[in-house]
């Protein structure tokens, strides 16, 4: 039995592509002491890295993950076990090819080679393809192949000529200690390791660990099934591991990938075959290994079909036999990203989990950055664990989530697109009303949120050809005119916005202003019934969020930010809260509605007593009004450039407040108005920045045109980095645009949804100081200017006004101008509205 | 023109750790799916040998589910199937081979004969090793047992295998017969994606058990204590490839 070594600095379990690459990053980064354990033997301890396919395909419309997969893909190659083969993902539809175009938007966005190519193309590199079968392919000539297993005991060996590594195979994880919530011990079969730094790496296996700490990693255990054929005569021909490129059967949810004389075929077209991480064998259990679960022929049957169809002469050639056929276990996670980072129920217990071979020596190394410095250089805020909200981490949630995405693979996925599954998990108090209006529901962190109200309809006709209809179904999907109706309305009158779905905590304490003070930018030591909007950093610089804190009384401060992010950022608020203040989630404890628009102080002024004029109730000011028997807590904030207020109720009382508001305004012509406007119409028209969006950790405040006259001079959280790049030069600026021509070659007016590239006005590529390319970030209708609205951060010889560049959407170039090149908005620029 | 049955048995694919059922009737699957036994694998590639033009039958009695190991066997190379559906748990050796037998009878007075019968030499997960014998007695034929390699001609089955000193022992018996199979003497072939498209469209012939099993039944399987497993070094780097080609020659993995 092999035995452990009583403490360490850190101990990493698991020793997958992800384990190796993590304990090579620390020691690197200078981390001595590491003692990495796995179940498993060396090098292939029986996890997905054992049976994975290996190959990579670089583009992907998530920005983070392609950052990660092509950092990974540098690394691969440094240690000399990359193969570029190329690769196809082949359209047999329209509506793919349509697809593939979107993918060179990302492609051309995130700086890779790619090219849509016709059918002959693909035939002259891969002879035994059936072209007749085919519209076309998108063409990644860097795709290629890499050997993972290798790769780790590179890394491993590595981190040991450091002498920074100890590695301990054959032993089993049994228990991990935590005392007063932080981690302290990792018991194993070979003995007990004292640590204050655990980090759990163990693929489909890391719920099991976690939850002995009593933590959650919401990720499943899932099938995905491959075979492999052969032997294939056009294959064997050819010397080495792969000389043909990869197809992705993007219509059929396959791939064929040579392997030698044989072609492993894999799947994402099945049924969702999701497992228990307690239902997976034993090593001494499994057949082949305990992630290679046995084949269930059925499932894979209609595949066997379309892969023969597309390669009839190699799949079918004589002697081609199917040698080997797995179910083999990856890991699938509620939204799709990797479950990165310190988990919040322990400290010092932290996740690098649902990680692929793609993204596997990129992840290592954000993570060994992140437990270094606190950050990363590649933004992995998607990946954050620390974003689920309870009910992500529960199973039921989880299976109901990876059964829908998984077929979703390979599949044509809208960016706006809604989970069918797991809905109507959060209702907002006022929930009743708002479907009787019609409101069509979006989810955001389990909320229902009203993105449009359907009894908004009769707008349509009051504001004609001025709500920007919307021609090709593509860009009409999960949209409605009615957003740009309610929100004229709004501009015209006022609207009432349900905004349920704020994450909302307390800072409180005798430490409560010191804890606020040094983790925001803005001057937090203001009198109380002060609204500070401000941006929250990381050490170097780098975005952690955006949001408002109101100061309650000296003692307290109430932060309001969005759901999707609003339970990372309290664990960030939390970690740094220090020993004289507490935070307190209130986020089910109060609901929040929105009043805006010209006629809102009238609706507000009929419902108190309270003085809410501008003299008695300034902008960027908070107090609690009496509306009828409710204690409103008021603030006078908007995220949409008009006049009016956030008001805060308990939860009980909200769909009281929500009637209310609504019996007073609608004399005034107020309307309920969906997030379609809150988020989008509204926000763009004014400019302003989304974390997610335009803000993350690898933006900063002067890039993004918020940088203030004065830094306060109370020390917070990347002042340090904040104050150096206030003197130097930018090297990106984020623009507002506006779309000068919408007319498609086919006479179709199209309408960019984000993510398209920003080109010259004759297609030629921009660079901007950080050799990264422009792209769209946000994207919507601005119905009080009657254009459609681009962000972009481009390089800082272009952000002049009035410059004229190009967007390319679908393959086609339409002409943008720009029409800001800092926080000025479009629409109001005075912003006299809000007064 | 030989007429081939060839008879398998769906059991967990069993390779490591061997786990029961609660109720310790059966070997459980939950961790290794199902197959059949390494021995009937080569009775099926046998039964296509022989069987070359004129198709082999395969036979099981099992569950439902079973079809997934006729569809197996007909992807690679079989040409019909027959499922006795029935619960396997309560069918002792004596209860199965009456079954099959009356298949048989009801192939022939069909028209349908099986001149050969292919059995594996025992079940991987009862190991019985009596159906092969039950089955001859049943039908009045000569039986061979632990055959590795069959040949058919003129009416004669000529049936080789591991004699006890080491050499090979032949027997030539006169068709109709029963042989079972020892693993080893052929390569099973792995199915084609042509071939496991075919299986799809046999039409599986589904019968009833002829007669509720009333011969021996079994009272629990019991597992034999678990045998220490050492571990040997053969050394490090390149210095050991001539012990690791050794030992797979020993294995009988490589020639």
């Amino acid at each position: 039995m092999a035995s452990v070594p009583p403490s360490a600095r850190v101990v990493v379990i698991g020793a997958g592509i992800v384990g190796n690459s993590l304990v090579h990053h620390l020691a690197r980064l200078g981390w001595r002491d590491i003692v990495q354990i796995d179940k498993g033997p060396l090098p292939n301890p029986g996890g997905s890295t054992g049976h994975a396919s290996n190959f990579i395909f670089p583009v992907d419309h998530s920005r983070e993950l392609a950052d990660l997969t092509l950092d990974s893909m540098r690394q691969y190659r440094e240690m000399g076990v990359f193969t570029e083969s190329g690769g196809y993902e082949i359209a047999r539809t329209p509506e793919r090819m349509e697809e593939l175009r979107r993918r060179m938007s990302s492609a051309r966005a995130w700086g890779i080679e790619a090219e849509l190519v016709s059918p002959d193309h693909v035939v002259v590199k891969v002879p035994f393809l059936d072209k007749n079968k085919i519209l076309g392919a998108f063409w990644t000539p860097s795709v290629g192949v890499v050997d993972s297993l290798r790769a780790g005991t590179l890394m491993r060996e590595a981190a040991m000529a450091l002498d920074a590594l100890t590695v301990v195979p054959t032993v089993e994880v049994t228990g991990l200690d935590v005392e007063h919530g932080r981690i302290r011990r990792v018991r194993t079969s070979g003995g007990d390791i004292e640590a204050d730094t655990v980090v759990i790496a163990c693929g489909v296996w890391s719920p099991r660990i976690a939850a002995m700490a009593g933590a959650a990693i919401p990720l499943t255990p899932a099938v995905h099934q491959m075979i492999s054929v052969g032997p294939v005569p056009q294959l064997a021909e050819r010397e080495g591991e792969i000389s043909f490129p990869i197809i992705r059967d993007m219509d059929t949810f396959c791939y064929e990938r040579q392997h030698g004389a044989d072609m492993e075929v894999g799947s994402y077209a099945h049924r969702a075959i999701l497992h228990d991480p307690s239902e997976i064998p034993s090593i001494e259990q499994a057949k082949l290994s305990p992630t290679e679960m046995p084949f269930t022929s059925d499932d894979f049957d209609p595949q066997l079909e379309q892969a023969l169809e597309l390669m009839p002469d190699a799949l079918g050639a004589d002697g081609a036999e199917i040698r080997y056929a797995i179910n083999g276990l990856l890991s699938l996670t509620p939204d799709g990203a990797p479950i990165l980072g310190e988990t919040p129920e322990v400290k010092g217990l932290w996740s690098a989990a649902a990680v692929w071979i793609k993204e596997g020596p990129g992840v290592g190394r954000a993570v060994a950055e992140w437990m270094t410095h606190g950050h990363s250089e590649i933004d992995v805020h998607h990946s954050d664990i620390a974003r689920f909200h309870p009910h992500q981490r529960t199973r039921a949630h989880v299976r109901s989530r990876t059964s829908e995405a998984f077929n979703k693979t390979y599949g044509i996925v809208h960016p706006g697109e809604q989970w069918a599954g797991d809905r109507g998990k959060r209702l907002a108090p006022m929930h009743a009303a708002e479907a009787e209006a019609g409101a069509v529901f979006f989810e955001t962190a389990g909320w229902e949120r009203p993105f449009w109200y359907a009894s908004n309809e009769a707008l349509l006709g009051e504001y004609g050809d001025a709500v920007m209809p919307r021609e090709h179904e593509w860009d009409a999907r999960w949209w409605s005119p009615i957003i740009n109706a309610e929100h004229l309305a709004m501009r015209e009158r006022a609207g009432i916005v349900d905004l349920s779905a704020f994450a909302m905590f307390d800072v409180v304490g005798p430490g409560a202003c010191d804890a606020v003070q040094s983790t925001v930018v803005a001057q937090a030591d203001v009198a109380e019934g002060r609204v500070i909007y401000t941006p929250v950093l990381d050490a170097k610089g780098g975005f952690r969020s955006d949001l408002t804190v109101m100061r309650l009384a000296h003692d307290r401060y109430r932060v309001v930010t969005g759901g999707a992010h609003g339970m990372a950022d309290l664990k960030w608020f939390t970690d740094r809260a220090g020993d004289r203040a507490q935070v307190v989630d209130l986020t089910s404890a109060y609901t929040t509605i929105g009043l805006w628009g010209p006629r809102a102080r009238d609706v507000l002024g009929a419902l108190t007593d309270d003085d809410v004029s501008d003299s008695g109730f300034g902008f960027l000011t908070c107090r609690g009004v009496e509306i009828d028997s409710t204690s409103v807590l008021a603030s006078r904030i908007s995220y949409v450039g008009e006049l009016g207020w956030e008001l805060y109720v308990p939860m009980e009382q909200g769909a009281r407040l929500w009637r209310l508001l609504h019996e007073a305004g609608r004399p005034h012509g107020a309307v309920p108005v969906g997030i379609g406007v809150y988020g989008t119409t509204g926000r763009l028209e004014k400019g302003y920045r989304a974390y997610g969006s335009e803000l993350d950790a690898e933006r900063t405040i002067v890039e993004a045109g918020m940088a203030r006259p004065k830094v306060k001079a109370a020390d917070f959280v990347g002042r340090d980095a904040y104050l150096a790049q206030r003197t130097a030069a930018p090297q990106a600026v984020l623009c507002t645009l506006t779309v000068d021509d919408h007319v498609s070659a086919s006479g179709v007016k199209r309408y960019m949804l984000g993510g398209e590239p920003i080109l010259t006005r004759d297609g030629a590529t921009l660079t901007d100081g950080h050799g990264h390319h422009p792209y769209v970030t946000s994207a919507g209708s601005a119905p009080s200017l009657g254009r459609h609205v681009l962000l972009a951060y481009l390089p800082p010889d272009q952000a002049t006004v009035g410059n004229g560049l190009a967007v390319s959407y679908m393959e086609e170039l339409y002409p943008v101008t720009v029409g800001s090149v800092d926080a000025t908005a479009l629409f109001d620029p005075a912003n006299e509205r809000v007064r | 023109m030989t007429s081939v049955l060839v008879c398998v048995k769906r059991v967990p694919d069993v390779s490591g750790e061997v786990l029961l059922t609660a109720d310790a009737q059966a070997v459980d699957a939950r961790y290794v799916g199902f197959t059949v036994s390494a021995h009937e694998s080569c009775a099926v590639e046998l039964a296509v040998r022989v069987a070359a033009g004129d198709g082999a039958t395969v036979l099981t009695l099992g569950p439902a589910e079973a079809v997934e190991q006729l569809r197996s066997a007909l992807g690679v190379g079989c040409t019909a199937a027959t499922l006795v559906e029935a619960d396997t748990a309560g069918y002792g050796p004596a209860d199965v081979a009456r079954e099959i037998a009356a298949v048989v009878a009801d192939h022939e007075a069909a028209g349908r004969r099986h001149d050969l019968i292919l059995l594996g030499n025992d079940a991987a997960d009862t190991g019985d090793f009596q159906v092969g014998i039950r089955l001859a007695h049943e039908l009045g034929r000569p039986v061979v047992n632990g055959v590795k390699a069959v040949e058919v001609a003129d009416g004669v089955v000529t049936a080789r295998g591991d004699g006890p000193d080491g050499g090979v022992e032949t027997f030539r018996v006169p068709l109709p017969a029963v042989v079972t199979v020892l693993e080893g003497g052929v390569e099973p072939r792995y199915p084609t994606i042509t071939g496991r498209m075919k299986a799809k469209k046999v039409a599986v012939e589904t019968v009833a058990p002829h007669r509720a099993p009333d011969g021996p039944g079994r009272v629990r399987l019991t597992l034999p204590p678990a045998q220490p497993s050492s571990v040997e070094v053969l050394g490090e780097g390149p210095a050991a490839a001539p012990a690791v080609v050794d030992l797979l020659h020993s294995l009988g993995v490589s020639r």
